[in-house]
C-alpha cells in the first residue's frame, strides 16, 4: 500500500530538498537518465586533494523515492572519501533485497523493497555520483 | 438502445479480481486492455482442440489449425474493411512499423523523406530514425498544436517532392487526439506518398473504415484491443505488398528454393517467415469478431461520457493540468494529466493504493513530453468494460496524492 511506501520519513526527505541545486564549481559532475520513466539525476561534487567529498549537490527530475534518495545520499556521503562510495551502493542495495536494515536514512528506504519496479529510482542518484566520480 | 456495462464487465473474469484489497479499477488499456471470454475461448479451442502447425500438414489438426488462422485474418480483414490478402499478422504493431521500415524502406533512395509527427511513440520514430540512417534519407517531424494535436497546418512545410512516406498515429497514445488523416492524406497525395497510420490506440475503439481514410498501410497490436499478446497486424494495399521484399527470411514465405535462387510467396505469406503465432492470431480473430458485435455507437457514447467525468473531475483539482484536448471533439478516451509537484510515477502508485491501474511516465513519446516540459504524464484509457467507479476512485486517488505530495 502507497501509506507505506510512502510514510513520513520518505515524503519529508523528498520534501525537504536538502542539498538540492547545482555547485558553483563542482569537482566532478554527470548526469543519469533513468530511460523507462524519464527520471533524471544530476550530482555535482567537490573533493578535497585526500579526493574527501566535500559537497555535493544534486538537481532531480524524478518522484519522491529519487529525491528522498538523492538527499540521503547527499548527506551521507558529505566528508566522506570518494572510494566509500561503493561501500554506501553496497549498503542502500542490502535495504532494497532486504538483508541490511541501513543506517540513518538509508533505513527508510526498506519499504521499496517490495516494489521492484520502484528500485531503480532509489539507486538512480547513486548512478549518477559514481558516473561523476568516475569523470562523467 | 442503452448500453449495458455490468453485462459487459461480466465478460471479463480479470475484473472480478481485488487489487490492494478493493476493487480492480483498470485504467490502463492503452498499455493493454484486458480480454473478454470470447477471446479466451478462442485460443483455448484451438489449444486444446486443433494445436498443430498451419498451412503445410494434411492431417485433420493441421487442416483446423490452419481454417481457424485463416478464419482469424479473415475477421481482422473484415474489421478494417479490407481484402483477406492485405491483413498481414506480425508480432505486434511495433513489428509491423519496423517490417515497413525494413521493406518499403529498402525501396527508398538516398536524399528520399520520411515525415512523423513529434506526438508519435517511440515506435513510430525510431524504425524510421534507423531507416534514415542506414539509408541517407531525412526524417521530418510535423510538429504538435498547444492542445496536443498534430499540427496539419505545417504539413505545406514539411512535406515536399523529396517526401515519399508520412508516418503518424491515428491516435495520440498520450493526448487522445484523433489525427485529421484526411488533410494528411491530401498532403501525400500532392506529392505522391504514401501514408502509414499507426492504430495502436484506435482499433480498441471500434472497426476502422480503412477505404474512407484512404491511407496505404496501418498497423494495431492485438493486446491493446483485447486480443492476446504476441500478434499484431500490418495492412497494406496489395499493389503496394506485391512489390515489396520480404524483410524475414524462413519458412513459408518463399516460392521455391535453390541455392543457386529463391522466388518469394505473394503477400501476405512472403511477410509471415516461419510459424506464425497462430493461437495468438486465432485470439485476435475472435477479438475483432467480439468487437463487431458490440454497438458502437452506445459504446462510443459511454466511452466519451466517462471521458467527460473524469475531465470534470480533473478540473476541480487545482493543480491539474491536461496534456491533450480539453473537450471531447477529435479524440478519443485517453486521457494524460500532470499535478503540479507531484511526479507521475508517485501519482500512479497512490492510485495503485486505491485499486487503479494507470501508466505514468514518458509512454514512451519522449519528443512529446520535451514539447510540453514535463518529466511524463499520468494517463487513463477508458475502455468499454469502465464504469463511473472506475473514474470515481482515479478522482479519489488523484486528491490524495494531491494531500500527500503537493
Amino acid at each position: 500500500m502507497s501509506d507505506v511506501l510512502y510514510h513520513d520519513r520518505i515524503v519529508a526527505l523528498a520534501k525537504s530538498r536538502a542539498g538540492a541545486g547545482r555547485l558553483t564549481a563542482p569537482t566532478a559532475s554527470a548526469r543519469r537518465d533513468n530511460p523507462l520513466c524519464g527520471d533524471r539525476v544530476t550530482m555535482d561534487v567537490r573533493l578535497d586533494e585526500q579526493g574527501h567529498m566535500t559537497e555535493l549537490g544534486h538537481e532531480v527530475r524524478g518522484c519522491a523515492l529519487c529525491q528522498a534518495s538523492a538527499v540521503a545520499l547527499a548527506a551521507r556521503a558529505q566528508g566522506r572519501a570518494k572510494s566509500d562510495l561503493d561501500a554506501l551502493r553496497r549498503e542502500i542495495e542490502a535495504v532494497l533485497s532486504g538483508t541490511a536494515d541501513g543506517e540513518g536514512d538509508f533505513a527508510a528506504f526498506a519499504p521499496v523493497r517490495a516494489y521492484r519496479s520502484r528500485h531503480d529510482c532509489v539507486i538512480l542518484p547513486f548512478e549518477a555520483l559514481k558516473a561523476a566520480l568516475n569523470g562523467g | 438502445m442503452s448500453f449495458d456495462v455490468a453485462s459487459l464487465r461480466r465478460q471479463f473474469p480479470i475484473l472480478a479480481r481485488s487489487v490492494n484489497g478493493t476493487v480492480l479499477h483498470y485504467l490502463d488499456n492503452g498499455a493493454s486492455a484486458q480480454t473478454p471470454n470470447a477471446v479466451l475461448d478462442a485460443v483455448r479451442t484451438y489449444e486444446t482442440t486443433a494445436r498443430a502447425n498451419v498451412l503445410r500438414g494434411v492431417h485433420a489438426l493441421a487442416e483446423a489449425a490452419t481454417e481457424a488462422y485463416e478464419n482469424a485474418r479473415a475477421d481482422v480483414a473484415r474489421f478494417l474493411g479490407v481484402a483477406d490478402d492485405e491483413v498481414i499478422f506480425t508480432g505486434g504493431c511495433t513489428a509491423s512499423i519496423n517490417l515497413v521500415a525494413q521493406s518499403y524502406g529498402s525501396l527508398l533512395k538516398p536524399g528520399d523523406e520520411i515525415v512523423s509527427s513529434v506526438l508519435e511513440h517511440h515506435s513510430n520514430i525510431v524504425p524510421w530514425y534507423q531507416l534514415a540512417q542506414r539509408a541517407g534519407l531525412k526524417l521530418r517531424p510535423l510538429p504538435v498544436t498547444d492542445d496536443g494535436r498534430i499540427d496539419v497546418s505545417a504539413l505545406p512545410s514539411v512535406v515536399n517532392d523529396r517526401t515519399r512516406l508520412i508516418s503518424v498515429a491515428h491516435v495520440s497514445n498520450v493526448t487522445g487526439a484523433v489525427a485529421d488523416v484526411a488533410a494528411v492524406v491530401a498532403a501525400a497525395r500532392a506529392v505522391g506518398a504514401k501514408v502509414m497510420l499507426d492504430g495502436a490506440q484506435r482499433a480498441p475503439h471500434g472497426p476502422v473504415d480503412l477505404p474512407a481514410l484512404g491511407v496505404d498501410f496501418y498497423a494495431f497490436a492485438g493486446h491493446k484491443a483485447y486480443g492476446p499478446n504476441g500478434i499484431g497486424v500490418l495492412w497494406g494495399r496489395k499493389a503496394l505488398l506485391e512489390a515489396m521484399p520480404p524483410f524475414m527470411g524462413g519458412g513459408s514465405m518463399i516460392g521455391s528454393v535453390t541455392f543457386e535462387h529463391i522466388t518469394w510467396a505473394p503477400p501476405p505469406r512472403r511477410f509471415e517467415a516461419g510459424t506464425p503465432p497462430i493461437g495468438p492470431a486465432i485470439g485476435l480473430g475472435a477479438a475483432c469478431r467480439w468487437m463487431m458485435d458490440l454497438d458502437w455507437t452506445a459504446v462510443g457514447s459511454h466511452e466519451m461520457g466517462l471521458t467527460q467525468r473524469l475531465m470534470d473531475g480533473l478540473a476541480d483539482v487545482k493543480s491539474a493540468r491536461l496534456i491533450g484536448p480539453s473537450g471531447l471533439q477529435g479524440r478519443l478516451p485517453v486521457v494524460s494529466f500532470v499535478l503540479d509537484n507531484v511526479h507521475p510515477h508517485d501519482t500512479a502508485q497512490i492510485l495503485d493504493s486505491f485499486g487503479v491501474a494507470v501508466r505514468a511516465g514518458h509512454h514512451c513519446a519522449q519528443p512529446l513530453m520535451d514539447r510540453f516540459d514535463v518529466a511524463g504524464t499520468t494517463r487513463a484509457c477508458i475502455a468499454p468494460y469502465n464504469d463511473n467507479s472506475d473514474v470515481d476512485a482515479l478522482l479519489a486517488g488523484v486528491r490524495e496524492a494531491v494531500r500527500r505530495f503537493a
